[in-house]
């Protein structure tokens, strides 16, 4: 029995895992044409990062993850916090929102703010992307910090009330300082989410502004490339490095 | 405290019109454009009809809503009965080593899912590796041709989606108390019986969830059948992007996202109301 559940868990591990590796092993394969093995080689590395129009893409998608990190962390926390320590007319509305809104399927919200863009007549590009990115990340942000207030004890902030602390003296020095970690892990979090869009940002960014994923969409329709592979590869690193140091920030209580 | 109330209100007002700016006004505009129609002007000329929900009930559009619903669908089973027994056995293994799985399932989790779509046609390629894997253990003498077909969709969304449907199973089983189990069988039940009448109503809102942000995604991620299904195999959010960018039928797209919104609203409601009968019981 014992070791049916092992089995199980290392299947499910390896399903997870196989094509994942074997796309990172391929990224150093010489072969240009076939999947067979040619031997070791970092052609593919290089030829990318010679790649400008792809390390265009990857730039933009950079800046618009860390201004859209950025902007989601704060507004998100501020939500939070309204949502949490002040009773106000359509409060439960807007909680309620959020959670629909991170359950919203990709496809659904990419589309609303495309009518939203064209109704206002906004120039698809940076701005709407970025725009679009902050609306997709709040929630996640919101909903996490607003975990992390719930645990805490109210006397502290209202024993900075009574010592004659402001409401934003006691956001600044009592409530931001609580809730940090978890603000930090929605930093990170929205910052990924925001990296690895496709959908949305297909339908909220212009020719005049092309994201990665929205470029790789685009080499990958046209049939394997190594060095789609090569750039995969980073991505997958990339991830795997944010998701330790996300965790990190988790767990410090 | 002078300007106490200046950032109280200041944080209140932009907190709601962030919301309906964002939130509240997208929606009502696709809501109201599933009710105009399409001019050679204009993407929507307003109006009020029933007509694009009626033409998505035609022939064509109710087929392609209906495969979409049950490839997703079936996608959904798969995924719940896999994970199911890997969320349980995750949520009983020892601390340190369960943190060392769990993390193991977060990065997948937080991988670009294009980028795991395109991992997935390095396996199903006619020189990929299962093929290679085949060919070299003579079970086959020529490639199978696994690309482009419903297939390949279905399981490309299984491995894209698989994570979102392990984690929170995990956080309702984890949260389960045995003793509840251990009653159960004290009391007579056989295993399965308990399984039935205690595990499953008790994680019945990971169940819940976990279908939901399987099945939601599952009908929406049009690059997925784009890149394993060619141009057969067709979700409804392959539909909804050519009505949009294509056809340019906008009314009828936004009908068709429409039907989306309102399948979360149904699947919210069930995820509430499991939840709520879980709260009530344990209260």
């Amino acid at each position: 029995m014992r070791k049916l559940r092992v089995l199980y868990v290392t299947l499910v591990f390896v399903f997870l895992y196989l094509p994942l590796g074997v796309m990172i092993a391929y990224s150093f394969n010489s072969s240009r044409f076939s999947m067979a093995w040619k031997g070791l080689t970092l052609d593919w590395y290089v030829k990318l990062f010679g790649n400008t129009a792809l390390m265009q893409a990857a730039l933009h998608s950079l800046l618009i993850a860390a201004l859209a990190a950025t902007c989601s962390s704060i507004l998100g926390t501020l939500i939070a916090m309204a949502l949490q320590r002040w009773r106000f007319p359509s409060r439960k509305v807007i909680h309620t929102s959020l959670f629909v809104m991170m359950m919203s399927p990709d496809i659904v919200i990419g589309i609303s703010l495309l009518v939203l863009f064209m109704a206002l007549s906004l120039p698809l590009g940076f701005w709407t992307l970025l725009m679009a990115h902050i609306t997709l990340c709040v929630p996640f942000v919101s909903i996490t910090v607003y975990g992390r207030l719930q645990g805490f004890d109210p006397h502290v902030v209202e024993a900075a009330r009574d010592l004659g602390a402001g409401e934003y003296e006691v956001f600044r020095h009592v409530v931001l300082p609580m809730v940090f970690p978890a603000v930090l892990a929605g930093w990170f979090l929205s910052f990924t989410l925001s990296i690895d869009d496709v959908i949305i940002s297909f339908f909220t960014t212009g020719p005049t502004f092309e994201v990665l994923p929205l470029r790789i969409y685009s080499m990958v329709r046209l049939g394997l490339k190594p060095e789609v592979n090569a750039l995969c590869a980073i991505m997958i690193l990339i991830t795997v490095v944010a998701v330790f140091v996300s965790q990190r920030f988790l767990k410090e209580k | 405290m002078k300007n106490d109330g200046f950032f109280k209100l200041a944080v209140i007002v932009g907190a709601i019109s962030w919301m309906a700016i964002f939130a509240f006004v997208p929606n009502v505009l696709v809501f109201l454009a599933s009710f105009s129609s399409t001019s050679s002007a204009n993407f929507i000329e307003p109006g009020f009809s029933f007509n694009n929900y009626a033409r998505l009930m035609d022939a064509t559009h109710l087929g392609i809503l209906l495969s979409s619903l049950r490839l997703s669908g079936l996608v959904t089973v798969i995924c719940l009965v896999t994970a199911y027994p890997f969320a349980a056995v995750l949520a009983r293994t020892p601390k340190p080593l369960r943190n060392t799985l769990l993390l193991l399932v977060i990065i997948p989790f937080w991988t670009n899912s294009l980028v795991r779509t395109y991992a997935m046609t390095a396996m199903l390629n006619s020189s990929g590796i299962v093929n290679n894997v085949l060919l070299a253990l003579g079970i086959i003498d020529s490639p199978l041709a696994m690309m482009y077909t419903p297939g390949a969709v279905v399981l490309g969304l299984v491995y894209t989606l698989l994570p979102f449907m392990i984690l929170p199973l995990y956080a309702a089983l984890e949260r389960l108390d045995r003793r509840y189990l251990e009653a159960a069988r004290d009391l007579g039940a056989s295993p399965w019986r308990a399984f039935w009448k205690v595990v499953v109503p008790l994680t019945m809102p990971g169940i819940v969830s976990g279908c939901m942000l399987v099945f939601l995604p599952g009908i929406g991620m049009f690059y997925v059948s784009d890149v394993l299904g060619g141009a057969k195999a067709m979700l409804l959010g392959n539909f909804i992007r050519d009505q949009f960018l294509t056809t340019r039928d906008w009314p009828l797209g936004a009908a068709a996202s429409v039907t989306l919104t309102v399948l979360m609203g149904v699947m919210l409601l069930l995820y509430w109301k499991s939840a709520a009968r879980l709260g009530r019981k344990e209260a």
